[in-house]
């Protein structure tokens, strides 16, 4: 339970299937059924199922539009994406049976359990990965929109002192994936780490408290990352004035 | 016996400053509410937002704390 590392069920080829890549699998094949069923059977008098999707997915279209206008439609699939996958992924690792079930193997001569499910955001490289695409995205939308003159003329400049103030954006767009990946893998972790803390001190009752906490922290987690992922977004796709240009204007 | 020294070290210098931003931002946020009591719907979400953000430097010095 407390190894940072996922434990590894099987192996195909040199590709390594953890518990934590079981758990991924099922939250996608969760949503992508869910977002299936619901645009085939789409309504005009919706259901209530349609309906509770709906009232979810214009909540944080509201959201997008309010921070970043014009581009809302290109950074929303993104932001509502990483919102449900985290969502899902923290809410369903909560479940009873989560690093519970499993089985016995010996390792280094003790044996231990191995479960067949753990919390996906859990493991540092599915945030890590989530991390990198959601700053990647961010990159290619900024190129597409705004140009890729633009884009370069935000870093670099033949000025010294927005060279200087460009090279320290380049470095926070790498702490940029660090921070993203670390708070959420963080979060987690030390939520699984607490709750099987607490059940060890007492089994009944005494974790329930917890377990709300989680929940909390499961939902607050998720929409930190999706808000982050749309601010970033809606920052680098704002064109970029540089000075020179300003100057000739006025 | 050292490795447990550095991580609750780690641990204990890294959660002074979350700790008292958690507590600052409660504060704040009990204040505006006692100030304004039909705001607390509005009040409530930005606060756990900010308590988030806090939380993610103790977090932050979890991480290094196990990994030492």
């Amino acid at each position: 339970m407390a190894s940072f590392a996922p434990e590894i069920l099987a192996t195909v080829g040199t590709f390594p299937i953890t518990n934590t890549v079981v758990h991924t699998l099922v939250v996608d094949s969760l949503l992508i059924s869910i977002s299936l069923y619901v645009s085939r059977t789409i309504k005009t008098i919706p259901s209530f199922f349609q309906n509770t999707v709906e009232s979810i997915l214009e909540s944080v279209l509201n959201l997008t539009d309010s921070i970043a206008h014009s581009a809302a439609q290109y950074i929303f699939p993104y932001v509502m994406s990483f919102f449900l996958f985290i969502l899902t992924a923290n809410l369903t690792s909560l479940l009873p049976g989560f690093g519970t079930i499993g089985f016995y193997e010996d390792v280094e001569g003790k044996k231990e359990l191995i479960p067949i499910l753990r919390g996906a955001t859990s493991d540092i490289n599915v945030t890590f990965a989530l991390a990198l695409v959601s700053v990647l995205a961010t990159h290619m939308l900024s190129i597409k929109l705004t140009g890729i003159k633009d884009y370069v003329s935000r870093f670099f400049s033949l000025n010294p002192i927005n060279l200087f103030v460009g090279m320290l954006e380049l470095v926070s767009e790498i702490t940029k994936v660090l921070s993203l990946s670390f708070r959420l893998f963080g979060n987690i972790f030390a939520g699984e780490f607490t709750l099987a803390t607490v059940s060890k001190l007492f089994a009944f009752l005494f974790p329930l408290p917890f377990l709300l906490l989680e929940t909390i922290v499961g939902l607050v987690q998720s929409l930190v990352f999706a808000i982050l992922t749309l601010v970033f977004m809606a920052i680098l796709t704002t064109p970029h004035h540089p000075q020179h240009e300003e100057v000739i204007h006025t | 016996m050292s490795i447990t020294i550095t991580g609750g070290l780690i641990m204990a210098i890294g959660g002074i400053i979350p700790a008292f931003t958690i507590g600052l931002i409660g504060a704040k946020a009990m204040e505006a509410i006692g100030r304004n009591p039909e705001a607390a719907g509005r009040i409530l979400p930005p606060m756990l937002l900010g308590m988030a953000f806090a939380e993610a430097i103790a977090i932050y010095s979890l991480i290094l704390a196990f990994t030492k």
